[in-house]
């Protein structure tokens, strides 16, 4: 267990919709949830959750702190929005499940090697190092982020579209060198880092 | 008349040499016949995109968003901000309604802005492009340049998720939105009625999951192809990259023979106006927009 | 009263003169309508045309009109002339604008037109101007049994509008039910917190009203009579009588709940479980503060279950208690588990719900309810053990129905939430049973209906029975689809959740309702009119009684049991009871009963008055009664819609196919039509019959029809009854072309001269 995690479970103990509320971006809504599962049927990707929303507030309520942090549902979220605009409750579905996602991961709970976590945090990393995103780094770190072997053959099997994408001058080699960076990248570095620290002191998490 | 001014928020999915470059290349046409001058907004960064969530939480999601909308609100007073790229609109319009509904968490983003010597007053509206064009240019104004009506083109408006959800276009409806078909009768093209004209691409999950964003994307061409669409046109950067990318790993897989050109609205505009097919961006397309560079060339 | 003088008048309007010969309707009115005055108009119902009609009545002395122009439905303001006996032959809905277009259909379509001319002119010569049925006095008083929250909002609604109000409650104070509640579900925006119940100010305002005669203590021992003298005797729960007269009354003695103690698989009986009542007492004890359990322990954790053997199976009933839903209780758990949150927030309060219903403003509630952290769990429950052993907490096994898992939970409390059984007194069905015994000479039976009359609420003196008819789940009757808020009993109104399963709200509104029901019942019977649904009626049924066999079917039969028998076993009509509809004459096979207006002779002669054309002419005919409610206005609206049926069908509006005399269909056979059809509303126990009854009487006497036929020779598809709804605009056109065509595969009538 992370030592943040240590940290909820003793201050928490079997509250977890407190620990929600007062932890998650938005957490505080979970509560306003009728059970409808609109949420559900409105997901595109659906059939490919472990859990619903619907079932992930309803899992919460029912103190179910492990299986909630460790879910990989959140991590399937498209951000296609369509469950914050149905919902007839006006829960704002897609920002909760992102700041349940973001919170299993600060814990560590998050499953281990879940591609979207993992693209998420190459992405943030790649923003913050810069100011703004190099695709081509990206893709690569992507690739290669289960190892070298498994990296060239992802990267192969990707090469055509690779190379139509420098053709049509939408992928620059050149980048891997360089590439846009912002002049203000360590400003960008500070602010993030003096935003993190805030947020941790508010949610606890210090 | 004056040429309209705004903030101009590019957004790195469209920088040279990145995934959606030739849409800048069209937005310069289109924005030069309708007489709008774009200010870049100096030192912009990424919006966090729609994956920032992850590693970023919500404050440092929401300063970085801030620190576009201060500088924007300092170097370029005055202007709304417009953006080519629904995602970096969507987090810059987040951010500033909700800093704009909780004064306790702008006071935490000004906190981290003074790191860099930002401050922000959030008084700088965000808006799409495609928003500029309905409030301020008006459907009226977007057809007066129309010397090359694109007639004859059946295309499918593929609105996606992020002009549409969850804020839109104002007075649209989230389920079927009219405004891309709109767009598209008013540069003389006709739009097709199609079934998947919200659904979405998968979005980032394109790379992390490949399959299920496969199957997504599989739907959209496939509605395309069967309402007699020539082409696809969107005002999203990343559905564009999604939904023409991938249909030669769908075809490769699942034996399907798309070839379904996938274009911005600001090349229909600019092929509309007289641009020429390069001046459109045409040649960023992985899958070649023939019909629209026939008429180019005319 | 003046001698008759008769005219018909022709409108040429809407189309009529461009599709008819018109001479040729003159002709049908002059020769065989034999009027003595025959006017054609080309706008009857403007204002020249109507002068016209009121000059002939004014001037020359016209008594009976018969308008031939648009159906009896339309124009009834201009064509409205007081104390003149009116017939209307439907020529544009029923002729022109359904027979289909074209000259080849010009023949039958001038005969049906003809015809119509013919019906309309036999029928105003059989009829009398009704005069009503005013009677020396008529109390308008109104009187209220019950003083709970529906009881007092119709007896303040009542006597602001000006009544006199005789109010009988059988505690000794009002509030009923309410009075036990702590608060209430709001009622007013932004319906977040509970209300006081309010039930103290209503209390007062009766108490002051000089409107309102207050009788507590009290019950009531007898009810006879009818609307407008209704004679109550009101006993004290001492044992003294005073009597009462009124007008109408309305019941509103409200529910009891359901016995908790019967709900055994849900721990009902059980120390620390407590049904909805329970609860508002233990709040009521803790006044807004901690609310402590039976041993004094305060309660840190409660469960709701919702659905307490209600719902049959589909809540948390296992189907052996209550089937149907009260309504309430979600609304009322939730107002109960604010009651734990506004004392404490930190009390764990779980609603266990299967479907949460809190229609309208509830849904805020409802929200407000989980702000304050209120847990709402989708779940059905198993199990409840309460009072086990050491802290005696209660245990509460559960499917969660979102997870899909059987789980439990623990609490120092369990709230059942359990429905409403309506106080409605005696079951007629079991009621009648038994007198039939009791008539018998059954010496149990007769001390049982003793027994059983002692619980009755109303106490009548009707031969149907003590109380009103109840519906399945035993609520007091109700017209549920059509007017809610009549019963069986004219002038006597079940209000709030003796009526059906409700909320406090609801039962406030529907007191109102039903005190408006029983103002209008009181002023038109003073005026000697229906009081509904043939609202302002002035006709009555008379019977000749001379003629009666004392068969006693219209005693029996009538849905309002309005006839009683008198010390000969002769039929006595109460006419304030009565509805107009006419199934005392449908059901008397002697024909001695009619209105002025509306009799076997009114039909009988339009009938016979229709021209049936030779065999060798194979032009067959069919006679269609239809109700005037629902059928009659569904073949109007097939006109108006210019769809097409056939020109063979003669149609006559009836009051309801209860009023159906068989005497009609025997007449219309022998005359040589081919077929009658008859076209009424559902029946049985989704009726929609304006009277109930009526369209199920008709359909069992038809089913009796066939020893008839055969032996008349005939074939039992000749007469035939549908079940036709007021959208049915396109079916009935169907059935009638169906219809026709099925007569002509059988081939016409044998009886025709």
């Amino acid at each position: 267990m992370s030592d943040l995690n240590t940290q909820a479970v003793a201050r928490y103990k079997n509250n977890f919709l407190k620990e929600v509320e007062e932890r998650v971006e938005d957490g505080h809504w979970v509560k306003m949830c009728m059970q409808c599962g609109v949420c559900a049927g409105s997901c595109p990707l659906g059939p490919a959750w472990q859990h619903s929303p619907q079932k992930i507030f309803m899992m919460i309520r029912a103190g179910k702190r492990e299986e909630v942090l460790s879910s990989d549902s959140m991590w399937m979220c498209t951000s296609c929005y369509n469950c914050i605009v149905r919902c007839p409750r006006k829960l704002p579905i897609t920002h909760i499940m992102h700041g349940l996602a973001n919170y299993a991961h600060r814990l560590d709970m998050a499953p281990k090697g879940q591609p979207t976590r993992e693209i998420a945090r190459l992405f943030w990393n790649n923003l913050v190092k810069t100011g703004r995103v190099n695709e081509l780094k990206f893709s690569l770190a992507m690739y290669f982020k289960d190892g070298v072997v498994q990296g060239v053959k992802n990267a192969m099997a990707m090469q055509g579209i690779g190379l139509g994408l420098m053709k049509a001058k939408r992928l620059n080699p050149m980048e891997i060198v360089g590439g846009h960076t912002c002049k203000g990248k360590a400003d960008i570095q500070k602010i993030v880092a003096k935003a993190r620290e805030i947020e941790d002191r508010r949610r606890g998490l210090a | 008349m004056a040429k309209k001014q705004y903030a101009f928020y590019p957004g790195c999915s469209s920088q040279k040499g990145a995934s959606a470059a030739n849409f800048l290349t069209s937005l310069q046409v289109m924005t030069q016949k309708l007489d709008i001058q774009l200010n870049e907004i100096p030192d912009w960064n990424c919006c966090g995109a729609s994956i920032g969530y992850g590693e970023g939480g919500e404050l440092p999601r929401l300063v970085i968003n801030a620190r576009n909308l201060a500088i924007a609100e300092k170097e370029l007073p005055g202007q709304d901000m417009v953006s080519g790229c629904p995602a970096c609109w969507l987090a810059t319009r987040e951010t500033h309604e909700r800093l704009a509904e909780h004064s306790s968490l702008l006071a935490e983003t000004n906190e981290a802005l003074r790191e860099a010597g930002l401050n922000l007053n959030n008084t700088v509206r965000a808006r799409h492009m495609t928003e500029v064009l309905i409030e301020d240019i008006g459907w009226e104004g977007m057809k007066a340049p129309v010397i090359k009506p694109l007639e004859g083109l059946k295309i499918a408006g593929y609105v996606g998720c992020q002009t549409n959800r969850p804020f839109g276009i104002a007075g649209e409806s989230f389920e079927n939105p009219k405004y891309l078909d709109k767009m598209i009768e008013t540069v003389g093209a006709d739009a097709v009625k199609y079934d998947q004209k919200v659904t979405c691409c998968g979005g980032a999950l394109a790379f992390s999951e490949p399959e299920k964003s496969q199957k997504q994307i599989r739907d959209i061409v496939e509605s395309a192809y069967d309402s007699g669409a020539d082409m696809i046109v969107t005002p999203c950067q990343l559905c564009q990259a999604n939904v023409e990318i991938y249909q030669s790993e769908i075809n490769k897989k699942q034996g399907t023979k798309f070839s379904m050109p996938v274009v911005y609205y600001t090349q229909l505009m600019s092929i509309a106006y007289g641009g020429s097919a390069a001046e459109a961006g045409l040649n960023g397309q992985l899958i070649k927009a023939d019909k629209l560079e026939k008429i180019a060339g005319k | 009263m003046a001698e008759m003088k008769t005219a018909a008048y022709i409108c040429t309007g809407c189309g009529i003169g461009d599709v008819l010969d018109v001479k040729g309707l003159e002709g049908a009115a002059k020769k065989d309508g034999k009027m003595a005055e025959v006017k054609t108009h080309a706008f009857l119902c403007n204002a020249e045309g109507v002068q016209l009609i009121k000059d002939d009545i004014a001037n020359n002395g016209v008594t009976h009109v018969c308008i031939a122009a648009c159906s009896r439905r339309a124009k009834t303001e201009a064509f409205n002339f007081p104390g003149i006996a009116i017939s209307r032959a439907n020529l544009r809905e029923g002729v022109i604008w359904i027979v289909a277009q074209g000259a080849d259909h010009d023949e039958i379509r001038q005969e049906m037109a003809e015809d119509y001319v013919r019906m309309g002119c036999a029928e105003v010569k059989k009829m009398v101007v009704p005069g009503g049925n005013v009677k020396e006095s008529s109390s308008k008083r109104i009187l209220v049994v019950g003083g709970g929250m529906s009881g007092m909002t119709a007896a303040l609604a009542a006597a602001d509008a000006g009544y006199e109000v005789v109010l009988v409650e059988k505690a000794g104070q009002l509030g009923g039910f309410a009075r036990n509640l702590l608060k209430r579900v709001p009622f007013s925006g932004p319906y977040a917190e509970p209300q006081a119940t309010g039930v103290e100010e209503m209390a007062a305002k009766i108490g002051a009203n000089p409107r309102i005669k207050l009788h507590l203590n009290s019950t009531v021992a007898e009810t006879a009579g009818a609307p407008g003298r209704f004679a109550v005797k009101v006993a004290q729960e001492s044992g003294a009588i005073s009597e009462e007269l009124v007008g109408a009354i309305v019941q509103a003695t409200g529910f009891t709940p359901y016995d908790v103690n019967k709900l055994t698989e849900l721990g009902g009986g059980q120390a620390n479980v407590v049904d909805q009542a329970g609860l508002e007492a233990m709040a009521k004890a803790a006044n807004g503060g901690a609310i402590k359990r039976a041993d004094g322990k305060e309660v840190k954790s409660v469960v709701f279950v919702q659905c307490a053997g209600q719902r049959g199976s589909g809540g948390n009933g296992n189907g052996q208690h209550l089937d149907y839903c009260s309504g309430h209780c979600c609304a009322t758990s939730i107002k109960q588990a604010m009651y734990f949150k506004d004392a404490n927030p930190d009390v764990d309060t779980v609603v266990m719900y299967s479907d949460l219903r809190v229609p309208g403003m509830g849904e805020d509630f409802y929200r407000s309810a989980q702000q304050k952290g209120v847990i709402f769990t989708k779940g059905k429950v198993t199990k409840v053990a309460g009072g086990l052993s050491g802290e005696m907490r209660c245990k509460v096994d559960f499917k969660d129905l979102i997870l899909d898992e059987d789980t439990s939970v623990d609490a120092d409390l369990v709230v059942l939430a359990t429905g409403q059984v309506p106080n409605a007194g005696v079951n007629l069905d079991e009621w009648t049973s038994v007198v039939t015994l009791a008539d018998g000479g059954d010496e149990a039976a007769k001390a049982k209906t003793v027994e059983m009359k002692k619980g009755s609420v109303l106490k009548l003196e009707y031969r149907q029975g003590p109380d009103m008819p109840q519906f399945k789940y035993g609520f007091a009757d109700s017209h549920f689809i059509c007017f809610p808020y009549e019963t069986r009993r004219t002038g006597i109104y079940a209000a709030g959740p003796v009526r059906r399963p409700m909320d406090m709200l609801q039962a406030q509104e529907d007191a109102t309702g039903a005190a408006l029901k029983a103002i209008q019942a009181v002023e038109n019977v003073e005026k000697g009119r229906a009081a509904h649904p043939r609202a302002g009626d002035l006709s009555f049924p008379k019977a000749r009684l001379e003629g009666c066999t004392q068969c006693k079917r219209c005693t029996v039969e009538c849905p309002f049991g309005a006839i009683d028998e008198d010390e000969k076993r002769f039929p006595k009509f109460n006419e304030e009871r009565c509805r107009r509809c006419g199934t005392c004459m449908g059901a008397c096979p002697v024909r001695v009963i009619s209105f002025e207006n509306y009799s076997v002779d009114t039909v009988g002669s339009q009938l016979k008055a229709v021209n049936v054309p030779d065999q060798f002419e194979e032009k067959p005919r069919i006679l269609l009664l239809a109700c005037e409610n629902d059928a009659y206005p569904a073949l109007d609206m097939a006109g108006i819609q210019r769809l097409s049926y056939s020109a063979y069908v003669r149609a006559i509006p009836v009051r309801c196919l209860g009023s159906v005399n068989t005497i009609w269909i025997t007449d219309a056979l022998y005359s040589g039509y081919d077929g009658v059809m008859m076209m009424g509303c559902k029946k049985c126990d989704d009726y929609q019959c304006h009277f109930v009854k009526g369209s199920e009487l008709a359909s069992y006497r038809m089913s009796k029809i066939g020893d008839t036929l055969k032996q008349m020779g005939l074939e039992e598809e000749r007469v035939i009854t549908h079940e036709v709804a007021i959208t049915d605009h396109e079916r009935v056109a169907k059935l009638i072309n169906d219809y026709t065509a099925q007569i002509q595969e059988i081939g016409l009538s044998p009886m025709k001269f």
